[in-house]
């Protein structure tokens, strides 16, 4: 089946979990930046959870579809579609995504997925080296893709839990374990809250706020960092590396988001807020693994739905 | 050795202070020993400097602490393996100066040099490469001959071409991809230093041993 792209909407790509395994070489982990909603996007339409979708930002894309299709999408909410549940596309009609009402970034799963050559093993985009997911770029108007022929159909009237999606928010507080540069800093960092900039984007998510000082001039050596590093730059004003950033830093690492944070980042948008706590290695992991087996148990109870 | 946080899905795997050569030969053993066999839960392995990041899924590392202790008893018994002669030597070809370094001229009077001494310097080190990053493929090297030193530039030129050999303070390095760059250009390699489409993309590895060898723009041209 072909799927084509009437509109294009606003930094539309392909990512899937990204292209683990090549940080030696200095290619970034790219992949979904909200991952748990590609997941359930996923899980939803009966695919493996790494299977390739199309994220979007704040504005999402018109698509045709040449035959008929299941698709789901994850994260913030567009348009008129519901979000978290299975659609039934026929062929010929539109899909029309629309614009954000809550969140940043949207993910379209299809049943089957798409047809695409992987590169370096994932099907990610990653923009700034120009490879992988559609031409390495974000798509254009007019684009047609490849996708399964795969009718999937779920049984009778069911919804998912919301009270297992993350709490996304337009002031979410997030929680970090301290980076090796913490001590270099005062507390004010915890008691602040922090502006999004509207320079945020796939390689990281820009903070405004009181400039934040550090306590010592020495030189930072650089250093490997990791989606959820908070690097605070010369002005003070601290970024959170996401998806597509750059394997190695320069910059003081003052803190990291933990693992089961990442989702609220990737959906707060320009002027939203944030907030930060501190948590324990052992609470990260704890919450990361409680997560992990709610997913476990809701890709199960969802495969059940499928005739 | 120390072991840090990076977060919580990767750890810090300190083995000196210093990235020098005995410290980068270390990592390259350590590295290379755990990627044959890597612990359990790990999905990615780093060397870079002096240090070497793991990368970890933690439904599958297990106990932390037991974790941590794990990759420390590898490395300890990793770290004295090493033969120093099986580095790899890349040799890369380099037009310097004229188109592909515009910068050559500046670097030789701010070493008080002419260019010629600048390229015979250059080509004549022996370099490692400390790390891999800033882009896939951008190799941070080591062993550039002091008197060619030079302080990155005040203001960064907004596009730098593929291939440009440049000068960042204490290091030498070559862009893998146009892009806006800070150093000293003081010449251009036609090889392509990162290619998705390759089984090896990069051609620098951490703790590959580099050296230069000066080429005339008519190699340049004619290199496929």
């Amino acid at each position: 089946m072909e799927v084509s792209v009437i509109r294009a909407g606003m930094l539309t790509t392909v990512q899937d979990l990204g292209r683990t395994g090549h940080r030696a070489a200095g290619v970034p982990l790219c992949g979904a930046m909200d991952s748990l909603a590609l997941r359930v996007a996923n899980f939803l339409v009966g695919n493996p959870e790494n299977t390739a979708g199309i994220e979007f930002t704040l504005a999402g894309p018109e698509l045709v579809f040449s035959a008929d299709a299941l698709v789901a999408i994850g994260g913030g909410e567009f348009g008129a579609l519901p979000s978290w549940k299975p659609l039934e596309i026929r062929a010929g009609d539109t899909l029309k995504i629309g614009h954000a009402h809550r969140g940043c970034r949207g993910c379209l799963a299809v049943a089957g997925g798409f047809t695409l050559a992987p590169v370096l093993g994932s099907c990610s985009t990653f923009l700034r080296g120009g490879f992988g997911g559609w031409k390495g770029r974000a798509f254009r108007d007019g684009d047609v893709l490849e996708a399964a022929d795969v009718i999937r159909r779920t049984t009778g009237q069911w919804h998912i839990d919301e009270r297992i999606l993350p709490a996304y928010s337009a002031a979410p507080e997030l929680r970090l374990v301290p980076g090796a540069q913490a001590d270099d800093f005062g507390g004010e960092f915890f008691s602040t809250e922090f502006e999004v900039s509207s320079q945020s984007d796939r390689m990281g998510v820009r903070l405004k706020g009181p400039a934040l000082t550090r306590r010592t001039t020495d030189g930072v050596p650089s250093a490997t960092v990791v989606p959820g590093t908070i690097q605070v730059p010369p002005d003070g004003q601290p970024i959170v590396l996401m998806a597509d950033a750059q394997t190695i830093g320069g910059y003081p690492q003052i803190a990291h988001v933990i693992s089961v944070d990442l989702p609220l980042v990737a959906q707060v948008r320009p002027g939203d807020t944030v907030r930060f706590r501190k948590v324990t290695l052992a609470e990260a992991h704890e919450l990361l693994l409680a997560r992990e087996r709610t997913l476990g148990i809701l890709r199960e109870g969802i495969a059940l739905k499928f005739l | 050795m120390t072991i840090a946080l990076l977060g919580d899905s990767a750890v810090v795997l300190a083995i000196a202070s210093a990235a020098d050569e005995t410290a980068l030969e270390r990592v390259r053993a350590i590295a290379s020993a755990l990627e044959r066999d890597p612990p359990p839960g790990v999905v990615d392995i780093v060397p870079a400097f002096a240090t070497i990041t793991l990368f970890f899924d933690a439904a599958r590392a297990g106990e932390f602490a037991r974790f941590c202790e794990d990759i420390r008893q590898r490395a300890l018994r990793a770290g004295g393996t090493l033969d120093r002669g099986d580095a790899r030597v890349v040799e890369m070809p380099v037009c310097y100066g004229g188109e592909c370094g515009p910068d050559l001229g500046e670097v030789a009077a701010k070493s008080g040099i002419d260019p010629a001494q600048v390229i015979a310097l250059h080509s004549g080190g022996s370099y490692v490469v400390q790390a891999i990053g800033f882009a896939p493929g951008f190799g941070y090297l080591g062993g550039l001959p002091e008197k060619i030193h030079t302080p990155r530039r005040a203001t960064p030129r907004t596009l730098v071409p593929a291939g440009s050999v440049g000068i960042g303070g204490v290091l030498t390095a070559v862009y893998p991809f146009a892009t806006p760059g800070g150093w000293n250009i003081i010449g251009r390699t036609p090889l392509n230093m990162f290619d998705a489409n390759r089984t090896e993309p990069a051609i620098l590895r951490a703790g590959d041993h580099v050296r230069f060898r000066a080429i005339t723009e008519e190699e340049f041209s004619a290199w496929k």
